[in-house]
C-alpha cells in the first residue's frame, strides 16, 4: 500500500486520533473522583492553615490526613454569608469559589465562612481576595471569638515573584506576624496594615517585604476590603 | 506488530555495549541541557526546590522513554507528510497520562509544577530524540536512549535544583516527607544562624529564588563540563 497516499495518510490519523482520545478518555473517567477529592483536600488544608496552632492533638496541617481534614470539615459550621451580613440558606461555605464571586458585581457576592471549635474556643475563618503585582493574591483570616483578635492567617498568590512578592506564601515569618493583631481600634474598623519600613504601631501593622511593595500593598487593601465584607455579619454576631 | 517482527530478525542484546552506552551517553557526553542546550526553559522554572525537580524529572524520564519506545514502534507505519504531528500526538498523550496520574496520586505536587507538566509537550528533548533517534531505531534501543536522555536531562535538573535550595531556602527536599532543614534563623533547622557563632552572619540568598539563578548556575556546569571532558572541546 502506498504509504504517502492521502487515503493512507487520513486513515492512520483518524485512527491515530480516535484510538487516543478514548484511551485518554477511559482514564480521565477512572481518575476523575480521586482527583477532585484531592483538590478538595488540598483547598481545606489552605483554609484550615489559617489555625495552624489551633488543631487538634497539637498537629501540623501537615501531619492531618486526608480522613482528618475530611472530618474536621464535617464538623465545622459553614455558614454562607450576602454583603448585607445575612445568611444565605441552604449554601455551604466549602462550595462557595472565591474567584467566581469576585466577578459578580459587589453587592451579590456571597462570602463563605468556617466557624471552627477547638477545646471550646470558636475561630471564624473569613475568606479573603484581592490583587498582587502579577496576579490575584487570596488567604484566609481566623478571628478569635472576640471577632477582632487575629488568631492566624495563610496566604497564597497565583504569579508573584519567587523571593519577593511569593514570600507572602513561602516565608512563614511573615504571617506569623499577624498573630494577635486586632482589626478593631476602640470599636472602629481599622484592619491590619502592612507597613513598610516596619510597623509602626503594634497593634494593628505589620512589617512589608522589602522588594515586594505592590505585593504588600496588595495584601493591605485585600484585608481591609476582604474583612470589611464581613463586617455587617459580624456585627450581629457581637 | 513491528516489535515481535523485528525481533525475530535480529537478536537484540538486551544491555550490550552499545545498550550500554545509549543509556550513559546522555549523562555526560551528549548531555541535553549542557551539551546539547535544549530544554532550558523547564530547567529555569522548576529547579527552585528539589522535591518538584525530581518529580520532573521522573516525569520527563517516562515521556521520552516511552514516546520513543511507541515512535519507534510506529515508524514503518508514519507516513512521512505527517510525522511530526504523529509525533506531537503520541507526546501529548503521554504528558496528559502524566498529568492525570499526578493528580491521582499527589495533588499538591501537581498544584506546584502548575503549567510545566503541560510544557512537556514542547520540551524539545523529547521531540528533538523522536526526529533523531526513534524514527531511524528499533524499539528497544530507542526506549533507552529515551530513558538516558530523560536521566540527563534529570540529573542537571537535580544538581541545579540542590544547588539553589540549599542557598536560597538553607533546606533540602521541602515540600516532601523527607524535607530537611539545614540553615536558617530557627530550632528546626541543623545549623541555627541565630545561635550559630560561626554562621551567624548567613542570611539565605534571594537570587537563588529566582530562575536568574539557574542561568548562572547551568553556565558554570557547562564551564566545569566543557573544561574537564576532551571530546567536549572541539565541539563548538
Amino acid at each position: 500500500m502506498d504509504r504517502n497516499s492521502s487515503k493512507y495518510i487520513l486513515g492512520f490519523v483518524l485512527i491515530l486520533t480516535a484510538s487516543v482520545a478514548v484511551a485518554l478518555t477511559g482514564l480521565r473517567e477512572v481518575t476523575k473522583e480521586k482527583a477532585v477529592q484531592n483538590e478538595d483536600i488540598f483547598n481545606k488544608r489552605a483554609i484550615l492553615s489559617a489555625v495552624e496552632d489551633e488543631l487538634p492533638d497539637g498537629k501540623k496541617v501537615s501531619s492531618l490526613s486526608d480522613a482528618e481534614v475530611a472530618d474536621i470539615f464535617k464538623n465545622m459550621e459553614q455558614p454562607v454569608i450576602n454583603m448585607q451580613g445575612n445568611i444565605v440558606e441552604g449554601e455551604k461555605a466549602e462550595s462557595i469559589d472565591m474567584a467566581q464571586e469576585r466577578k459578580k458585581p459587589e453587592a451579590e457576592r456571597l462570602l463563605p465562612l468556617y466557624i471552627y471549635e477547638h477545646n471550646g474556643e470558636k475561630f471564624y475563618i473569613l475568606s479573603v481576595r484581592g490583587k498582587g503585582l502579577w496576579d490575584e493574591i487570596w488567604g484566609n483570616v481566623a478571628l478569635k471569638s472576640d471577632l477582632s483578635t487575629i488568631a492566624g492567617v495563610a496566604f497564597d498568590h497565583k504569579g508573584e515573584t519567587p523571593g519577593l512578592g511569593a514570600e507572602i506564601k513561602d516565608n512563614p515569618a511573615f504571617g506569623a506576624q499577624f498573630k494577635g493583631k486586632e482589626i478593631y481600634d476602640n470599636g472602629n474598623y481599622v484592619s491590619v496594615k502592612v507597613r513598610k519600613g516596619g510597623a509602626q504601631d503594634k497593634q494593628h501593622e505589620v512589617d512589608a517585604i522589602s522588594g515586594a511593595t505592590v505585593t504588600s500593598d496588595g495584601v493591605t487593601k485585600m484585608l481591609y476590603s476582604g474583612i470589611k465584607n464581613y463586617e455587617p455579619y459580624l456585627k450581629q454576631l457581637k | 506488530m513491528a516489535e515481535t517482527a523485528v525481533k525475530e530478525k535480529e537478536p537484540i542484546l538486551a544491555f550490550g555495549k552499545k545498550e550500554r552506552q545509549l543509556l550513559t551517553d546522555p549523562l555526560n557526553d551528549n548531555n541535553p541541557i549542557t551539551v546539547q542546550v535544549l530544554g532550558i526553559c523547564s530547567a529555569l522554572a522548576v529547579t527552585s526546590l528539589v522535591y518538584p525537580a525530581f518529580v520532573m524529572a521522573i516525569a520527563v524520564t517516562l515521556v521520552t522513554a516511552f514516546s520513543n519506545l511507541f515512535t519507534s514502534m510506529l515508524r514503518q507505519f508514519i507516513p512521512k507528510s505527517v510525522r511530526m504531528i504523529v509525533q506531537l500526538v503520541v507526546i501529548a498523550t503521554l504528558v496528559t497520562i502524566v498529568e492525570l496520574m499526578l493528580k491521582y496520586f499527589n495533588y499538591p505536587i501537581y498544584k506546584q509544577l502548575s503549567v510545566y507538566i503541560g510544557l512537556i509537550i514542547t520540551n524539545c528533548i523529547v521531540m528533538g530524540r523522536l526526529e533523531a533517534f526513534a524514527m531511524a531505531n528499533k524499539p528497544w534501543r530507542s526506549f533507552l536512549d529515551g530513558i538516558g536522555n530523560g536521566l540527563g536531562y534529570g540529573a542537571i535538573l537535580i544538581i541545579v535544583a540542590i544547588i539553589r535550595e540549599l542557598f536560597g531556602k538553607g533546606s533540602l527536599f521541602a515540600g516532601s516527607p523527607i524535607e530537611i532543614k539545614i540553615i536558617g534563623p530557627t530550632a528546626d533547622y541543623l545549623i541555627n544562624t541565630t545561635q550559630s557563632t560561626l554562621f551567624g552572619w548567613y542570611t539565605n540568598n534571594n537570587l537563588m529564588v529566582l530562575p536568574a539563578a539557574a542561568m548562572f548556575i547551568i553556565g558554570i556546569l557547562i564551564w566545569i563540563q566543557r573544561s574537564r571532558n576532551t571530546k567536549l572541546i572541539d565541539v563548538s
